[in-house]
């Protein structure tokens, strides 16, 4: 981070609205940043995503690797002072981001898609299908042979259903998606 | 004892040592498990980073199912619990959206039982008074880095667990069953959960972090609560000491003496069997 945009104003209030978390009361301890599993991949820690939201830097938290690579651990809303809890804020953040058509990071984006496709054809997760989807979503040069090696060792131990389990209540799981969901504009295959 | 089960999709698959041996384990103990019927997937990570209202409608409808019997839920998923826990807390606070999904599932909601983990059931004091007099095979010598995960236990104004930071239920099961529990700081550090696929590099070197912790703390063994913890503790250590991931309840058929424990050991990517056999626990 260098220099900052100008602020948009309504940002910070928006996404303290919408994720029901107390964003301005952050004074930036940073103690959700040094236990945050994985900060150190992030382009913004998660004190400083905060800290941009608070300075209305709305691109710059939106189009953030930062928002995507939360796994949701709760670590830091375990531990913030002000409890502000963290997870649900980059919830909501992915969720701007998609509305606004910032784009989302491939790899992280095809698997939580593929999985989501995965529940709405069967109810169930089914891996095998999943994977394959998945794979043909994520970025070219991701490390597919990889990948296939712990799928097949995985079905030898019998760890992998080859064949799908459906749920017959199917359609009214189909119901449950709505249509709220945001995808984005364009995703980098 | 009776209650609602909802397997989740893991228990079946890639967590299928899991789901045997909590099927065995309750079984011994007197503790009727009654599957859901017809249980969907929770939306695991996948819908709560994509889709809100989905988070919570997935296991919404698992919540919905579970009314008929009225029972508690038990997860043994850390995943399945805490989504499941989240769906039943929107039922009950808020009346539109409990409305709504009443009309959606043609169900009634009537807010008996409540959302448990397999870990918080078994870890009762009376069960661990059952479990320890039931034991067959004490676990001796074992020493049992106790893995809880990151959402098993968190956010604790929801789980109402005993200690964000330190929990202790696994651990005095660990000692219940004969074996010692080893004091180390990783019992809730993340294993970097659903990147494993997508981001295998984070993945790979926070579960060598947390096997070398364990390690150093002088564990033989990680016991897990959590399929995906133990899948990425399984196949993801990058060190050359290895240290075995077990599902506590693996442990437990174990000290019980329980057939099931046949099936089970060969599943691992990280073989237990020379480290129990070196401690004197498999014939």
């Amino acid at each position: 981070m260098t220099t900052l945009d100008r602020p948009d104003p309504g940002f910070s209030l928006a996404v303290q609205q919408r994720s029901g978390e107390p964003i301005l009361r952050c004074y930036f301890c940073q103690k959700c940043s040094a236990g945050c599993p994985v900060a150190n991949v992030m382009d913004y820690t998660p004190a400083q995503v905060i800290r941009l939201i608070q300075l209305g830097q709305k691109d710059a938290v939106l189009s953030s690797s930062a928002i995507w690579l939360c796994v949701g651990c709760e670590t830091c809303g375990t531990r913030c002072p002000n409890h502000i809890r963290l997870a649900p804020m980059f919830d909501t953040l992915r969720y701007m981001a998609l509305e606004g058509g910032y784009k989302p990071l491939p790899a992280v984006y095809a698997l939580h898609r593929s999985f989501l496709d995965s529940i709405r054809l069967w109810g169930r997760v089914h891996e095998l299908s999943m994977l394959a989807e998945y794979k043909l979503r994520s970025p070219l040069g991701s490390d597919l042979m990889a990948d296939i090696k712990v799928a097949l060792t995985l079905l030898v131990k019998g760890k992998i259903l080859t064949l799908p389990e459906r749920v017959r209540g199917l359609a009214q799981v189909r119901r449950l998606y709505g249509t709220q969901e945001s995808r984005p504009a364009e995703v980098q295959r | 004892m009776r209650y609602s089960y909802y397997p989740g999709c893991t228990v079946g698959t890639t967590a299928i040592e899991f789901g045997l041996s909590t099927d065995a384990v309750c079984e011994a103990l007197g503790i009727e498990l009654v599957e859901l019927e017809d249980w969907n997937c929770c939306g695991a990570s996948a819908a709560h980073n994509l889709d809100h209202e989905l988070s919570l409608r997935l296991p919404g409808r698992n919540v919905a199912l579970a009314q008929k019997e009225g029972l508690d839920i038990v997860a043994p998923c850390p995943a399945c619990y805490q989504h499941v826990l989240f769906a039943d807390l929107r039922f009950r606070e808020d009346e539109a959206w409990r409305r709504e999904m009443e009309q959606m599932l043609g169900v009634t909601y009537t807010g008996q039982g409540r959302p448990r983990h397999l870990l918080e059931v078994l870890s009762e004091p009376e069960m661990l008074t059952l479990i320890s007099q039931r034991v067959s095979r004490p676990l001796e010598g074992l020493r049992v880095a106790s893995y809880y995960g990151c959402v098993l236990v968190r956010p604790q104004e929801f789980t109402g667990w005993d200690d964000p930071e330190n929990p202790m239920r696994m651990d005095r099961l660990v000692e219940a069953v004969g074996g010692v529990a080893v004091d180390w700081s990783y019992k809730v550090d993340c294993c970097g959960a659903s990147l494993a696929l997508s981001r295998a590099d984070v993945v790979i070197s926070l579960s060598t972090r947390l096997a070398e912790a364990a390690r150093e703390a002088g564990a033989d063994v990680i016991a897990c609560a959590c399929g995906m913890c133990q899948i990425n503790l399984d196949t993801r250590q990058a060190q050359a000491d290895k240290v075995p991931a077990l599902y506590f309840t693996e442990l437990l058929a174990l000290a019980l003496g329980l057939p099931v424990t046949a099936k089970l050991w060969g599943r691992h990517g990280i073989d237990p069997r020379p480290v129990l056999r070196q401690r004197g626990l498999l014939g």
